[in-house]
């Protein structure tokens, strides 16, 4: 077999995991996005940039400093972590009792703010960086040949996320978290510091999209604009699979990487756009996303 | 209280008066004419924006793509179909309500933050059309687009003709929103905004109400998208983009939300800043555009209307 519904079986797997390997920004920035939308009810829309500044500090790591990529996905989550404290104390803690809305504003403000700072350093032309050695060449799987970082990158990321969503429903940590999105004033009179654990919430969230950011920057073009782009397919990928449910990130993001890949094969131009498409009848069949509960 | 409240109308109307005088002389007191339509015009796209939000509490995070979209089909059918001026207006508005009706019916089904990510969506959805769509002039959008005659008459070719044109028109729509607001059914949306489940309660059909808002407001940001085509000659992705979106937010809660003056002052201070820092800071434009969002956000939410009439009545 060569070709599969009259697309060369080559292209046609390599599109599939490009797909999915979109699929795992997806699932990890959504993921990131759930988590402290659930403890703190702030829609991140600092979330892309934050992602993009995880790629810089890569980036910046490797040439001013000669930090490889192995020390880059420890220190970028580092930086961008404490980068996500210090907006939560200054600015976010502010709006814990209004509407939502302002909280994304907010956001929406402060990732006006990293974009023009990084546009103003290092333009719009791309930044790019290089795969690492041990993750360098292919592997050849017979039917398709399979660049190894790019499977790398599936492995690592569903790796972060399972963890992520170990932690949160399966140790007593999360379930702390979790009885903190309930009812903070009751877990705050057990003696729980909720404002610890929301402050530490935003800041691995942060740390989270800062990793997908690292893992990013040897397979994309690193721009300041990178992270905003990005940010409003996750949107709806978080539209799609309700916000409620962890695990339903992790699966649309996924899911929907594939779609996408999917969509490139057989009708490019539709690849931009599909995503949208696929949340606007999912909107009118399940109005609450597909993993999300109806109120 | 009835007594307060005619000074503050009758204060309110001289103020109007006032200002609609200036707005009509600027052009002979050296301000310039085309930055002063476009001022106008974003000054009616923050309006438009402001009878959604301000009225009737609802966050659309995607207008830029009914201002876009307008602006679009305003170009296209004046320069390749030869339609006069008004013609193309209607044709502007046309699209905008038919899109906004489109993405009102998907949006209205979420509430809150939900629905300000599917409009953002939505809008992204539509600027992905005009980029890749053989009319629109991909990434050099639509250019030399003729300002025409007014009903086949009136050139329009003068900045002088053009500019009592776009202010006409702003007043019509500033009047006619006035009105909206003050109508029984602009109550019904100030009830909605207010407390939904009790609206719901008292009987009325709420989700048809909050779209007809969607679709008046999406319809009146395509009239400042239009007439926007219309002033400068071209329509762009910058007017589909998302951070056009953004920005008409920021004017409305600069100026105040729910406020009638607030939009107007809003968009004056954002395009003229934008206008005098644009050959000075560069890139930094983005970033005092993010900082007045944040100082907005956690130090100012009335924004400058709201903070006077908040003064006023402490004063009292």
């Amino acid at each position: 077999m060569t070709e599969i519904f009259g697309i060369p079986i080559q292209a046609f797997m390599g599109q599939l995991m490009l797909g999915l390997v979109n699929g795992s920004f997806y699932a990890m920035l959504s993921l990131g996005l759930a988590v402290i939308f659930g403890l703190l009810g702030i829609v991140n829309f600092a979330h892309g940039a934050l992602y993009m500044i995880g790629a810089y500090v890569a980036w910046f790591s490797l040439e001013k400093f000669g930090l490889n990529y192995w020390m880059a996905l420890i220190v970028a989550p580092l930086v961008v972590g404490a980068l996500g404290l210090v907006i939560e104390r200054t600015l976010l803690k502010h709006l814990y009792k209004l509407d939502p809305i302002y909280g994304l504003l907010l956001t929406f403000g402060i990732s006006l703010i990293f974009e023009g700072v990084f546009r103003e350093q290092y333009g719009v032309s791309g930044q790019s960086y290089s795969v690492p050695e041990a993750l360098q060449g292919a592997t050849n799987l017979g039917f398709m040949v399979l660049p190894n970082y790019r499977a790398w990158v599936i492995v690592a990321s569903l790796i972060v996320c399972l963890g992520t969503w170990a932690l949160i429903e399966k140790t007593s940590l999360g379930a702390k978290l979790r009885a903190g999105t309930e009812n903070p004033a009751l877990v705050q009179a057990f003696g729980i510091n909720v404002p610890m654990m929301v402050m530490f919430t935003y800041a691995g969230g942060a740390a989270l999209a800062a990793l997908a950011g690292v893992l990013a920057a040897p397979v994309i073009q690193i721009t300041p604009l990178m992270g905003t782009n990005l940010i409003i397919v996750v949107f709806a990928v978080v539209v799609i699979g309700g916000m409620g449910s962890i695990l339903g990130s992790i699966l649309t993001g996924l899911a929907l990487g594939l779609v996408e890949g999917l969509t490139k094969v057989f009708y490019p131009e539709a690849s931009n756009i599909v995503v949208f498409v696929i949340m606007a009848i999912v909107l009118m069949i399940r109005p609450a996303g597909l993993f999300g509960k109806e109120k | 209280m009835a007594l307060q409240a005619t000074t503050q109308t009758r204060n309110a109307r001289i103020a109007w008066a006032v200002l609609f005088a200036l707005l009509a002389i600027a052009p002979f007191v050296g301000l310039y004419p085309v930055f002063m339509m476009k001022a106008l015009c974003f000054a009616i796209f923050a309006c438009a924006f402001n009878l959604l939000l301000g009225f009737t509490g609802l966050l659309s995070f995607g207008h830029a793509c009914f201002l876009g979209s307008a602006a679009y089909a305003t170009g296209w059918l004046v320069r390749s179909a030869g339609l006069t001026p008004e013609l193309g207006l209607i044709a502007g508005v046309g699209v905008a309500a038919l899109l906004g009706l489109v993405v009102g019916l998907i949006a209205i089904r979420r509430q809150g933050i939900y629905f300000a990510m599917i409009t953002l969506a939505m809008a992204q959805m539509v600027y992905f059309v005009c980029l890749q769509a053989p009319f629109t002039g991909g990434e050099d959008g639509l250019q030399g687009v003729p300002r025409g005659k007014l009903f086949g008459v009136l050139p329009l070719g003068s900045d002088i003709a053009m500019y009592y044109l776009v202010l006409a028109i702003f007043a019509a729509v500033f009047l006619g929103i006035l009105r909206i607001v003050h109508s029984p059914y602009g109550q019904v949306l100030k009830a909605i905004r207010e407390n939904e489940p009790r609206a719901i309660s008292l009987g009325y059909d709420v989700d048809r109400y909050k779209l007809l808002a969607f679709v008046l407001s999406s319809a009146l940001a395509g009239l400042a998208g239009s007439l926007k085509t219309l002033v400068l000659g071209f329509a762009t992705l910058t007017d589909v983009h998302w951070s056009l979106s953004g920005e008409v937010i920021l004017m409305t809660l600069l100026g105040g939300l729910g406020t009638f003056a607030g939009p107007v002052i809003g968009a004056f201070t954002i395009i003229g800043l934008q206008n005098f820092l644009a050959d000075r800071v560069g890139s930094w434009v983005t970033v005092i555009i993010g900082v007045i969002f944040v100082v907005c956000v956690i130090a100012f939410r009335r924004g400058f209307v709201g903070e006077l009439i908040a003064w006023q009545q402490r004063k009292k």
